[in-house]
């Protein structure tokens, strides 16, 4: 049940100023979005129609508490689709981010965080693979790559850790 | 002879070793010369749904390294493919450029980014990669796995057909193997969603090993790194999960391609792969 009485009505404008949240006022609802998305066939929780619906009644709390707007794969299938030439996923993603900016961060993604912040890469090079690179007559890679830290400390990002 | 900057991201050189060698081993017998970038990082994409801007910041780094360069950049993995082609579109916007200034960073010779399948298709050619087939895999039925950022979203690309793809068929076809036909071809593998929901993801992946026990594929072709750990590496869990047994092997592209060229099995990396090609091996040496 929707509850207009908590609509924030600035919540879409703040989307449409984020990286990807560019098309939100140009949907119509018709569905094409949910239909061609391979979460939602197998799990029905996960609709992109209903959060950008959501988001542009301005049920922010609603949107940005979901577990479900993680769901979105960033697949793209929507964005082929959509007749309206939305970025769908790009749009999807916005929300995230702005999801994000508002507290609402899912552990992994923090994790993902620290470790670019840490070493430049997701996976911790060791001494091991190097050896087993070398083994193979592979090249060496650099274990950590600090120019990704300083691009880090220099944007907003960081932030997201304090919390 | 065609020389790019070769880009490997984070999962491929620890995790997928035997991509990178197969892949360097078969650029050797076309005659691709693969430059390292050193200095290379992650590719941003993890950081997307956190902080798209920074994602493309980090990004648009690794592209200025191949930039220093001036060469074009091979990827391996479809995910770096897709950040790195979004930041090389967004360094031509003006506000991007300068947060890309801002940050210390410099683009000056424009660079262009292709994953290492639509580097063979369309810079190598059809024609030239057949005729450095030597051992035809003739006998084999092989299920081809695009994955979803090696052709979406169109706009960013300009390649293939993002409905109803045929290029990576194509290249399975040129190995003298059968590329099979089947219905989702274009179904994500549903690794991005396996940090946030493992039995969600694992179901997706189970969809395509369903399909590919049906069908009696030989084995499973992928092009990305992400794409092989829900084939590969959580095909276990989709067996105990749905009660069933697939015990379908996933090799990378150029591993298919290296055997079609008569490399050994260690030039293509095949002890790495974790669930072990043994039939589709023999099926290939009985010729």
């Amino acid at each position: 049940m929707i509850d207009l009485k908590k609509s924030d009505p600035q919540f879409k404008w703040d989307i449409i100023r984020k990286e990807g949240g560019e098309g939100l006022l140009k949907c119509f609802g018709c569905s094409d979005c949910a239909a061609s998305c391979p979460v939602r066939y197998f799990d029905e929780r996960y609709n992109p129609r209903k959060i950008i619906r959501l988001t542009l009644l301005g049920m922010k709390d609603e949107v940005l508490s979901s577990p479900f707007l993680w769901f979105c794969a960033h697949c793209h299938a929507c964005t082929e689709r959509c007749p309206q030439g939305i970025k769908v996923a790009e749009l999807i993603n916005a929300i995230k981010n702005y999801a994000v900016d508002q507290g609402y961060c899912p552990e992994g993604y923090r994790m993902q965080l620290d470790l670019l912040l840490k070493m430049g890469r997701l996976y911790e090079v060791e001494d091991f693979d190097l050896k087993k690179r070398q083994r193979l007559g592979l090249p060496p890679i650099d274990k950590t790559i600090p120019a990704v830290a300083k691009i880090l400390e220099q944007t907003n990002i960081l932030k997201v850790l304090k919390k | 002879m065609k020389k790019y900057a070769l880009f490997l991201g984070c999962t491929v050189p620890v995790r997928a070793q035997h991509y990178e060698m197969s892949a360097r081993n078969v650029a050797k017998e076309l005659g691709i010369e693969l430059v390292d970038l050193a200095g290379a990082s992650c590719c941003g994409f993890p950081l997307k749904a956190v902080d798209a801007e920074t994602s493309l910041l980090i990004a648009a780094r690794n592209l200025a390294l191949a930039s220093e360069l001036e060469l074009d950049v091979v990827t391996l993995c479809n995910s770096c493919t897709a950040m790195l082609s979004d930041a090389q579109v967004q360094l031509e916007h003006k506000d991007f450029h300068k947060k890309f200034k801002d940050v210390g960073l410099s683009y000056k010779h424009e660079v262009k980014v292709r994953h290492f399948a639509r580097m063979l298709y369309e810079d190598i050619g059809t024609e030239r990669i057949k005729n450095a087939v030597k051992k035809p895999l003739t006998p084999l039925k092989i299920m081809a796995h695009y994955g979803c950022h090696y052709m979406r979203p169109s706009a960013l690309y300009s390649f293939d057909n993002a409905e109803v793809p045929h290029t990576l068929d194509e290249l399975v076809q040129l190995t003298g193997a059968t590329s099979i036909e089947y219905p989702d071809k274009k179904m994500c593998c549903g690794g991005s969603v396996l940090g946030i929901d493992e039995e969600l993801a694992v179901t997706m992946a189970n969809h395509k090993l369903k399909i590919a026990k049906a069908k009696s594929a030989d084995g499973l072709v992928s092009i990305c790194p992400f794409c092989t750990v829900m084939y590969e590496d959580n095909q276990r869990k989709a067996e105990a999960k749905f009660n069933t047994q697939y015990g379908i092997p996933v090799l990378y592209y150029p591993q298919l391609l290296g055997l079609s060229f008569g490399l050994d099995d260690n030039a293509v990396g095949l002890k790495f792969n974790r669930i072990k090609p043994t039939a589709l091996l023999e099926k290939i040496k009985g010729d």
